[in-house]
């Protein structure tokens, strides 16, 4: 217990780290996800395939698959390029910039099917609607789209949070020095694996059971005036 | 002799450009064929013997959550919920690298098995599973229409003989759609298995980068093994409901009149 309160800065330090990490590429996640959905929902067959074919790829290839590729690959090209133009010597992608970027990019794939599905419950006579009143495509989106889409998207939103909150996990294996990891080296050198790798159980358990609550309150605010059976 | 010996000059031209020019040194990976076959296999055999185990671990378990056992229900929703809320890597590390901690275990008949990567992972793994299993299997059983449960009292059923004909088989079906998402989570989940060194499909990729210094062709060649992998078990699965589903299927409208029965086959077009 004492190597624990000893240890508790820098475990404390890992959750922040992992926090951070999950919300930032929340953030991109969502943007691909919408712009994934729009693609897949627009009448551009170019765009379409884009879309297929992105959404296909990452739920057909392991997180952590994707995320070696994209991180060994990537910073390969990344050297490849530079050696190449001359314009950049020897170049290491910052851990944490690469995992926000990789975690993003996967979960992306998964947020896109939820807001394409959320979009298409969305009855389409509301959106003709919109149009006969004269209202332009981003006031569309602005007033009736949006807080529909987030209404219907929320129950998936709710589940996708949650893998997308335990894959962070994953992105100790590229090294960076996030919950998993901090507390695994705590455990290392206090020669008390369980009790540290338990607490970074816990911390996790705590995150998704807030998130839970938090996500399902937010469905009730945004279902008010819906009926349920 | 000329003859093999220009195959012999052409094979070795391939090599090169593949290890020199092209950007994915394709024959290392094919050199490595056996490797990435036994990779698979392993992958295979954790996958497969984890959902075996850990989905006849979850039919009692979900039978407990759905009838509200008063005392094992709390335990075994503790046991769900503790397993579906943390990440499958964290729940790895603490059966391999944790358990070690303490001497009882140390000094247990079973420690020449928990300290071997595969058990500990194939165990991280039943546990895993079953917890989804569990609460996919009761939302099915929770969703049995409840007709079909009077009808089968009224049958004069004992309980038991209701869960095993009536209540189980009809919630196997109705969980098949969700269970399928399982399996491929579960086949995505074990790659995690290649970090406490245990040579699965992504274990394989590691050693042959490591080999070879490589960047990512052994990563490359496990994607595309795991992404065939997950294509086969969705066929499967398409399959499956296709067989097992087909009564709550919508009828489909095209195929003829009010014909009851297998759809009728679709006209030829005249020759």
């Amino acid at each position: 217990m004492d190597q624990v309160v000893a240890y508790l800065p820098s475990i404390l330090n890992g959750t922040l780290v992992t926090i951070a990490l999950a919300l930032l590429s929340l953030a991109l996640a969502v943007a691909l996800g919408l712009l994934g959905a729009w693609a897949k929902l627009s009448d551009n067959p170019g765009a379409n395939r884009l879309g297929a074919a992105y959404t296909t790829l990452i739920r057909g290839i392991p997180a952590l698959v994707m995320m070696l590729l994209l991180f060994y690959g990537g910073q390969e090209i990344v050297n490849r390029v530079g050696s190449a133009t001359g314009l950049w010597e020897y170049y290491e992608i910052d851990h944490f910039t690469a995992g926000v970027f990789v975690v993003g990019f996967i979960m992306g794939a998964y947020y896109t099917e939820t807001f394409r599905g959320a979009y298409l419950s969305i009855p389409r006579g509301q959106i003709e609607a919109a149009t006969a009143c004269g209202m332009t495509p981003p006031l569309i989106f602005r007033r009736i789209v949006w807080p529909q889409l987030v209404r219907y998207a929320l129950p998936g939103f709710t589940n996708n949070w949650l893998v997308h909150l335990k894959e962070t996990a994953l992105v100790s294996v590229l090294g960076l020095e996030e919950l998993v990891r901090e507390s695994f080296v705590a455990g290392r050198s206090t020669r008390q694996l369980f009790t540290f790798i338990f607490v970074a159980l816990v911390i996790y358990l705590i995150l998704t059971a807030l998130s839970e609550t938090g996500l399902r309150w937010l469905d009730r605010r945004y279902s008010r005036g819906v009926r349920r059976a | 002799m000329a003859e093999s010996d220009a195959s012999g000059g052409m094979i070795e031209t391939i090599r090169q450009f593949s290890a020199e020019s092209s950007p994915i040194d394709f024959v290392i990976i094919l050199e490595h064929g056996d490797l990435f076959l036994m990779g698979l296999v392993q992958t295979v055999a954790l996958v497969g013997l984890a959902l075996v185990i850990g989905g006849a671990l979850s039919i009692p378990l979900s039978l407990i959550r759905a009838y509200r056992h008063p005392v094992l229900n709390p335990i075994v929703w503790v046991y769900t919920y503790t397993f579906r809320g943390t990440p499958l890597l964290l729940q790895l590390y603490l059966i391999y690298y944790g358990l070690g901690q303490f001497e009882a275990v140390r000094e247990s008949f079973l420690w020449p098995i928990m300290r071997d990567a595969w058990w500990c992972t194939l165990f991280a793994f039943v546990l895993n599973t079953c917890a989804y299993t569990t609460e996919i299997l009761r939302g099915a059983i929770d969703a049995t229409p409840w007709g079909e449960v009077e009808a089968a009292k009224a049958a004069g059923m004992s309980p038991a003989t209701r869960v095993r004909r009536i209540i189980l088989p009809s919630a196997f079906r109705r969980a098949l759609p969700q269970y399928s998402n399982e399996v491929i989570f579960m086949l995505h989940g074990s790659v995690v298995a290649s970090t406490v060194t245990v040579q699965d499909i992504l274990g394989v990729g590691w050693t042959l980068n490591g080999k070879y210094y490589l960047a990512y062709e052994g990563f490359i060649a496990a994607a595309v093994l795991y992404a065939l992998l997950v294509w086969g078990i969705s066929r499967l699965f398409r399959y499956l409901e296709r067989r097992y589903l087909s009564h709550l299927r919508p009828r489909d409208g095209s195929s003829g009149g009010g014909k009851r029965g297998p759809k009728a086959p679709s006209p030829q077009p005249a020759t």
